[in-house]
């Protein structure tokens, strides 16, 4: 019969520990699982992406009530252990009381309260589990609340950064001189301080809380200096300790944390313990790549096999996007070690060795941190780095000169690297899933768990079985067009330019499409391939438009229309007001509502009326705003140096330049701009398809922005003295992305895939190209800058689409 | 032919276009695919309305423009995963008109 294993405490550690035993043999225990927290295993780790928005709770659940049931786990969940009786071997909660044969504590760690006045002030929370966080989410929903971290570690920073997303005005408080102390050095913390405080974090290091103030609630935070913050809450993140209260009751051997040998065995020998709760050879544990490796251990304990718990090296990475950090190993000064540092102050790029005897025993990235894991590696092989030492800090692809191949590096790689750290999943362990059949990226992940806990080793996970499979393997980009052919979009662009193909049935024919007319997805793909390739010669097919693009207008959930004329530059006239207003009341325009972009929406069109509208809008000058279009949308303006006090350059004059250049334009997908006066950045332009800051010694071009699905900040693509310049890079930079991007990819996936690396090398070092890209964007111009509404108001251009074919509604029925 | 009542012609309708025709009981979309072939069916998606005549056609098929749901021009049933289905009505051509049942435009004749 099964012996009776009780595990205390539902997280990532007995997570995995149930998974190892059951995937071992199934039949071996019956499993009780109790819970203090209401719910299962969650992924802790990804609290910080719940509380930016970029996930939801559901997103992060490992283990669902099906999973447990499924299983034959019985769980007590929001349950908390009243009591342990070792002699009657039983356990108790306030509802249930079981026996075991075995018991397993995995109690985790609680955050650490700092005792000063008012810290049980409702509004003051720690940042442990999704009750916290579902805490910090209420307080954000008040309109510019203020929010107090106290700790500026990697918790405190991400629930930050995470807060400040949510749109709350951020304080962190710090008690060192500098942040994340404990992983990075001076230097470091310096340039992350300065990229969170762009983000408009406000930062006070060697900040000692004297009191928290607040008669019902928190109102503010009292430093010794004399300094107050105002505070609607106040997030503890100074540290945690293991949670060892039910331990010590039992009687166990306790120091900081449960005390266990190296097979997790706690003093008493039918009780185990595994996770943040454990101390082992003095040593607390807070990461999630050792917790999975003790509890590997003690479920092979737990099923009588041979296995050792010994740590190993690890590394840190923090996740706030835009904010690249990684350290490992030890990094403080001696006398005895010696320190290799490359600082690119422009870029922000920090990067410092610690060796000793000639043995990499530390290294702290910030910035670019793609070298993180190869370091990291060498750290933990100790391997002699003497006759590479030149050239070390530049990474594997300069180290012994091998050529600059992503795949190359990856190649090299012993087989015990690590390519997952939270899951520990070496390089050997997706070889060895990959022999036993797996035969694609999903079914490594799935077997082997790499990069599906944090995420950031995805990219490296899909190179690794990409070198392994070789042809055999399909990178998700290098995927079909469709159903319909066998080629990629990026093989079908390519074909299309070098067999001279004009027609969308003449492509069908030549790539031997496998439908007769194509599908939903090729068709409006092709038609774009066919637009870029050939401006002036292809006649472009409506019928394999999305609808939006075929009656140029927005279809609304009712079927209805809205129409957004263009302003350039988001400048406007009394007069086009007035025309806006008469067209409006004339054809009884539900809703008018001005749109994100700087332009007026007209919302509620019948389609027939479509037409009528837009000719007394063209008559009042106005033409067609594109915003249905996937292309050149809108550049969004500040008033720059015509009105504004701090505005260097003519933001109004230039973004109207560029929307003069660039309406009517087509691309893979829509294209949005925006030109800020000055880096206080009023017109948003770091999360456009293309961004403009003026500074007082020219234009600073940025690319790859988004504000939809994904958020993202531009990176700089480059600097440039005069105006002409940067419109002259701009329109170059749409033409590069215009020709090479896959069909509805946005810039910004466009340069994950090639590189902006690359992209500069087309835009910046290269001004002969540059200045091709741009001339071969003007001649396409010529043919696509006509208003379309214009051609179907005033010159009947498809009028079939605006009227019905037949009316019977007012004949009567003979 | 006192069945069928003539609707247009058929190029009245280009290649691979829909257009509507109004009736009392909602709007019918009559599609010409690239075969020539003429379909008619509600322009209304079952599943949220939206107006299947300004959807993309491929082959007998077409794509709902509001959530992409795809619906067999000839029998109205949804494709692939989405369940549901849209009326169909009968069409003929002859002489290079297009003739549609009489009991699709005018449902009060065909109730008395």
């Amino acid at each position: 019969m099964a012996q009776k294993l009780v595990i205390i405490g539902a997280g990532m550690a007995s997570g995995r520990l149930i998974e190892q035993l059951i995937d071992t043999d199934a039949s071996a225990y019956d499993i009780i699982l109790i819970n203090a927290e209401p719910r299962g295993n969650y992924n802790r780790i990804m609290l910080s992406p719940v509380l930016s928005g970029d996930k939801t709770y559901k997103d992060i659940v490992t283990h669902s009530d099906e999973w447990y049931a499924d299983n034959n786990i019985t769980t007590y969940f929001g349950e908390a252990v009243t009591a342990v009786d070792r002699k009657n071997k039983t356990v108790s909660t306030a509802s249930h009381k079981v026996a075991y044969d075995r018991l397993v504590i995995a109690t985790g760690s609680a955050p650490i309260i700092i005792p000063v006045a008012g810290k049980e002030l409702p509004g003051v929370m720690a940042y442990r589990d999704l009750d916290d966080v579902n805490s910090m989410l209420e307080a954000c929903e008040k309109p510019a609340a203020n929010a107090v971290v106290i700790g500026g570690g990697l918790l405190g920073l991400e629930a930050a950064a995470g807060l400040k997303q949510r749109g709350m005005e951020v304080t962190v408080l710090h008690i060192a001189p500098h942040l994340m102390e404990r992983q990075l050095d001076p230097a470091a913390g310096h340039l992350l301080r300065k990229d969170l405080e762009r983000r408009d974090i406000n930062i006070h290091t060697e900040a000692y809380t004297k009191a928290i103030l607040g008669n019902h609630k928190v109102d503010a935070v009292l430093l010794e200096d004399g300094t107050i913050y105002p505070a609607d809450i106040v997030v503890m993140s100074v540290g945690i300790r293991p949670e060892t209260r039910l331990a010590t009751d039992m009687g166990l051997a306790v120091e900081r944390g449960i005390v266990v040998d190296d097979n997790m065995r706690t003093s008493v020998d039918d009780i185990f313990a595994v996770g943040e709760c454990i101390e082992h050879r003095d040593q607390l544990f807070g990461l999630v790549a050792p917790l999975y490796d003790q509890a590997k251990v003690l479920a092979k304990t737990l099923l009588g096999e041979e296995a050792v718990f010994s740590p190993v090296e690890l590394s840190t990475k923090l996740k706030v996007t835009g904010c690249d950090l990684f350290s490992a190993g030890d990094f403080a000064d001696a006398d005895d070690r010696e320190e290799i540092v490359f600082r690119d102050a422009v870029r922000g790029v920090y990067k410092r060795l610690i060796l000793q005897n000639d043995v990499i025993i530390g290294a702290v990235m910030y910035g670019d941190t793609d070298d993180g894991g190869w370091f990291l590696q060498k750290i933990k092989s100790g391997e002699d780095i003497s006759g590479i030492r030149d050239t070390l800090i530049f990474g594997p692809n300069f180290a012994g000169g091998a050529p600059v191949d992503p795949l190359a590096a990856v190649a090299a790689l012993p087989l015990d690297a690590e390519i997952c750290g939270c899951n520990g999943v070496s390089k050997g362990d997706i070889l060895a899933a990959i022999e036993a059949g797996a035969d694609g990226l999903d079914a490594v992940k799935a077997i082997t768990k790499a990069s599906t806990s944090c995420g950031t080793c995805a990219g490296l996970t899909a190179q690794v079985v990409q070198i392994s499979l070789g042809d055999d393997f399909i990178l998700p980009e290098a995927a079909t067009l469709c159903k319909c052919t066998d080629y990629s979009h990026d093989d079908v662009r390519k074909l299309i330019l070098s067999k001279g193909l004009k027609t969308i049935p003449q492509a069908m024919q030549d790539l031997q499409w496998k439908t007769s007319c194509g599908c939903i997805t090729c068709r409006p793909a092709l038609n774009y391939y066919m637009v870029c390739a050939w401006p002036g010669d292809y006649v472009d097919d409506g019928q394999s438009r999305y609808i939006n693009e075929r009656v140029h207008a927005n279809i609304q959930k009712d079927g209805t229309y809205s129409v957004v004329p263009r302003m350039f530059g988001g400048i406007t006239t009394p007069d086009e007001l007035r025309a806006i207003a008469d067209v409006a009341d004339k054809f009884n325009v539900p809703t008018v509502k001005v749109t994100g972009g700087q332009r007026i929406d007209l919302l509620g069109i019948e389609k027939e009326d479509l037409p009528a509208i837009w000719y007394d809008l063209n008559a009042a000058g106005m033409m067609s705003g594109q915003a249905y279009a996937k292309g050149l949308r809108t550049v969004k303006t500040c008033v720059g140096s015509d009105h504004c006090r701090f505005g260097t350059q003519d933001s109004t004059g230039l973004g109207i330049k560029l929307e003069k250049s660039m309406w009517g334009a087509w691309s893979p997908h829509k294209f949005k701009l925006a030109v800020s006066g000055c880096p206080r950045n009023c017109a948003e332009a770091t999360c456009k398809d293309l961004g403009i800051i003026c500074v007082d010694s020219g234009y600073q071009v940025l690319v790859g922005g988004a504000a939809g699905m994904d958020l993202r900040e531009t990176d700089l693509l480059a600097q440039v003295v005069t105006e002409d310049e940067a419109i002259e890079l701009a329109e170059a930079f749409y033409q590069l992305y215009r020709e090479g991007a896959q069909y509805l990819h946005r810039p910004y996936k466009w340069i994950a895939k090639v590189g902006l690396d690359w992209c500069k090398e087309q835009l910046v070092d290269d001004l002969e190209n540059r200045a091709a890209l741009s001339a071969r964007f003007r001649h396409s111009q010529q043919f696509y800058q006509v208003d379309p509404w214009e051609q179907r108001a005033s010159k009947g251009h498809e009028a079939y689409e605006y009227a019905p074919l037949a009316d019977f509604t007012k004949e009567a029925a003979e | 032919m006192s069945d069928f009542i003539d609707i247009g012609a058929v190029d009245d309708i280009p290649i691979r276009a829909a257009r509507i025709v109004k009736t009392n009981q909602g709007c019918i979309a009559v599609f010409r695919n690239a075969a020539n072939k003429v379909f008619a069916i509600d322009d209304k998606c079952p599943h949220k309305g939206g107006p299947l005549s300004n959807g993309i056609q491929h082959g007998e098929s077409i794509t709902c423009p509001l959530h992409n749901w795809v619906f067999d021009l000839n029998s109205g049933q949804a494709q692939g995963v989405d369940e549901g289905r849209v009326k169909t009505y009968t069409t003929k051509i002859e002489n290079g008109r297009i003739f549609m049942e009489k009991s699709a435009l005018f449902v009060d004749v065909a109730a008395e």
